[in-house]
Order: C-alpha cells, then sequence, then structure tokens
C-alpha cells in the first residue's frame, strides 16, 4: 500500500493518454456538410424529390437498394410515390438527372460520414455533362 | 397473506404489460403510417414475353462487313469494351464459323455457303441455363418474368464459375476496368467495373421501354424476335415455316435462339 501515489498517478497519466482523441479534439468536431442543389433540383417537380426529404436523407441507401431488386429482378421499372406520380427507377437517369452535382451533393455527406459507395464504378456519374 | 402477495404480482404483471404495450403499439402504428401505398410497376410500354427468343435468318450474311453494324449497335448501346488482347476480350455478340458454332452439326464436307458464311453468335438464354445453377451468388438468373437469363452486377463476385459453366462462350470477364477501353460512352446505361462477368442481356433495358434489342434494330429483317411461348407470335410463324438449328441443342440447355440457315 506504500505505493498508493505512484499507483493513482499512473492510472491518472494512463486515462489521460489514452482518453487523448477524445479530449484533444474536444469542440473540433467537422460540421455538418452543406449540400448544394442545383437549379434543376430545385425547381423539378416543384422541388420535390421522389420521396420526402427527410426520408431521402435517411433511407436513400435502402430505397435505392428497392429500386435495383425491383428492376434487375422483377422487370418493374416504374416507382410510385405517396402522391401517385411516376418515375424511372435509374440512379443516372433520374437521380442525377436532377443531382447532376454529384461533387456538391453525394460526396461530400459520403465523405463526411467516410462512407465510399462504389456506385460510380459502373453507373455514370454525369450522365448529361453538365457542370 | 398468500392471496395479498399473489394480488400484487397479478398487478405488477398487468400493469408491466400496460407500460410496455403501449410504445410497441405505437412503434407499428408508426410503421404502417411510414409506408403508405407506395409502388412498384412495370412501364406502360414494356413488352411482355413469357420466354423472349430469336430466330436469325443467316442467309441474309454474306460476310463479317454485314455483321459490324449489328454488333457494334450492341456494343455501343451496352458500353462493352473493346480490347485489343484476346485473352481480356469482352464480347456481348460476335461473329462465329459454322463449325465452332455447331460443332455437332459440321459435316466432313460442307456446302460452300456453309464453310464460309458468318454466324452470329450470342448469349442463347436457355430455358435451363447451366449458369444459373452454379453461381454461387445467384447473380445470374433465369428472370421468371420473361425468361432472360440475367446478371446483376451488384452481386457478382467474380468467380467465373458461370463461364465454365456455359457451354457457348457466351460470358466475358472484365480482367481489367473496362471504363478506358469504351470509345463512346452511352451515358443512359452503366458501365461495369473489373471483377465482374457479362454478357447479352437480350436487351432487357430496351424491352422495358418498348423497344426492339438493338442488335435486332440494326439487323434490317434478318433477325427476329419475340415470344416463344405465344404460338401466334411472328416468331413462332417463323419456326413454323422455315428449318431452324439451335446451338448444341444436345446438350439439354434449350437455347432460345434460332438459326436459319
Amino acid at each position: 500500500m506504500s505505493d498508493k501515489k505512484l499507483i493513482i498517478a499512473g492510472v491518472v497519466i494512463f486515462v489521460a493518454l489514452i482518453a487523448f482523441p477524445f479530449w484533444f479534439n474536444l469542440g473540433k468536431a467537422a460540421p455538418a456538410p452543406e449540400l448544394a442543389l442545383t437549379n434543376h433540383a430545385k425547381t423539378a417537380n416543384e422541388g420535390k424529390c421522389v420521396m420526402p426529404t427527410d426520408f431521402m436523407k435517411a433511407e436513400h441507401m435502402q430505397l435505392l437498394d428497392t429500386w435495383r431488386h425491383s428492376v434487375v429482378r422483377n422487370a418493374k421499372r416504374t416507382f410510385v410515390n405517396t402522391s401517385g406520380q411516376e418515375f424511372n427507377m435509374s440512379l443516372s437517369n433520374t437521380c442525377l438527372d436532377c443531382h447532376s452535382n454529384k461533387a456538391d451533393f453525394c460526396d461530400r455527406c459520403h465523405n463526411y460520414a467516410s462512407v465510399r459507395p462504389y456506385c460510380w464504378d459502373c453507373h455514370i456519374d454525369n450522365p448529361k455533362e453538365t457542370e | 397473506m398468500e392471496d395479498s402477495r399473489r394480488r400484487f404480482l397479478m398487478l405488477a404483471g398487468i400493469s408491466a404489460v400496460g407500460l410496455t404495450a403501449k410504445p410497441v403499439l405505437d412503434a407499428f402504428a408508426a410503421e404502417q403510417k411510414q409506408n403508405p401505398k407506395i409502388g412498384l410497376k412495370k412501364g406502360k410500354d414494356a413488352l411482355t414475353a413469357k420466354q423472349w427468343g430469336m430466330v436469325i435468318d443467316t442467309r441474309n450474311f454474306e460476310s463479317a462487313e454485314d455483321l459490324e453494324p449489328i454488333i457494334e449497335a450492341c456494343h455501343k448501346t451496352h458500353n462493352v469494351p473493346s480490347i485489343e488482347n484476346k485473352s481480356h476480350e469482352v464480347k456481348w455478340i460476335w461473329e462465329e464459323h459454322f463449325h465452332n458454332a455447331f460443332p455437332g452439326l459440321a459435316q466432313k464436307f460442307l456446302d460452300d455457303r456453309t464453310e464460309h458464311a458468318p454466324f452470329l453468335a450470342l448469349c442463347n438464354h436457355c430455358e435451363n441455363p447451366p449458369c444459373c445453377r452454379v453461381c454461387p451468388t445467384k447473380a445470374t438468373f433465369k428472370r421468371e418474368s420473361d425468361g432472360i437469363v440475367l446478371m446483376d452486377f451488384h452481386r457478382c463476385i467474380g468467380c467465373r464459375f458461370c463461364m465454365a459453366a456455359c457451354p457457348y462462350g457466351s460470358r466475358s470477364f472484365n480482367f481489367r476496368d473496362p471504363r478506358p477501353f469504351i470509345e463512346e460512352t452511352n451515358k443512359s446505361f452503366p458501365t461495369r467495373m473489373k471483377g465482374v462477368v457479362e454478357k447479352c442481356n437480350f436487351c432487357a433495358e430496351r424491352l422495358a421501354v418498348g423497344k426492339q434489342p438493338a442488335c435486332v434494330e440494326a439487323s434490317g429483317g434478318a433477325m427476329v424476335f419475340g415470344d416463344l411461348s405465344d404460338p401466334e407470335s411472328e416468331i413462332r410463324e417463323l419456326l413454323r415455316t422455315n428449318y431452324t438449328i439451335r446451338r448444341k441443342q444436345s446438350l439439354g440447355t434449350e437455347p432460345s435462339v434460332y438459326y436459319i440457315v
């Protein structure tokens, strides 16, 4: 028990070192990215996406997965949204028709969240060659 | 004393159910509200069939030049790369000699025309496709709605079992990133990536918008596309009135591409 002071000091130093990334980066969190909308995205279909924005933010990957399955496996290529509007289920030809600014729309958020979807290895990322 | 303890436990149990059930029911209610009728359906112009098939009238083709525009139409539409190196080559539709296309039928002494005529080869979209049986991920499958043997490139792991299984050599592997080898990209169709197998898709994406396959359109009537399961279809009429052959029929894969020779 005579080493009590040493042990406590050691534990404090150990905890401080282990927690280094936390206290060092405290308050320095990167701000959430601001996504840019193209003019086309703001005006087409009254500025509404195929589903409400909140849904798209959280669930676009599930939506795209459903689309893929439906198009490839079931030969059903038309999506009917909650207000009865119809859309061609195509990443390049429908999504990117409005969101033709992939770098400022898709990539910003994906980089922030550190996800690397490999959509663009095959799907053309700028089908209309705007920009 | 016994009685009141039992009552206490009963009450406690009932109130626990009451407290926990409401959030669960609320969650179910919310889920139902979240998914009001969204729908997935076919486009209104989509062509439909039970089993798509093709008849190629080879009497219309004299030399390899006659096939070129057809092959080009397909390869341009689908962003098929043109790679010089034969072992890395990718092809969806290509030219074949009679003895290679129909090994069981090549006689020792063939007539001059058959001997030298070019034959178009492509995926046969078999009724009993061996490629689909061997695919470990179900990346390639026979689509029940129209009989097309399709690839889901998202799922392909590049094991190439399907290439070994296909008796027609209809499948190509992307040994390298195909993008640099695509001269002119069709922006409305995806490319492929390194490490996946690809092949003819009977223009599933064109059928979905009411168009005939690109090769059929470019052939000027030498190729006919239609529903093999419909006895009234043009293709069945052609098969009734002409003698046709199929590639490696004895293997039992039931190819859907017929040749008039």
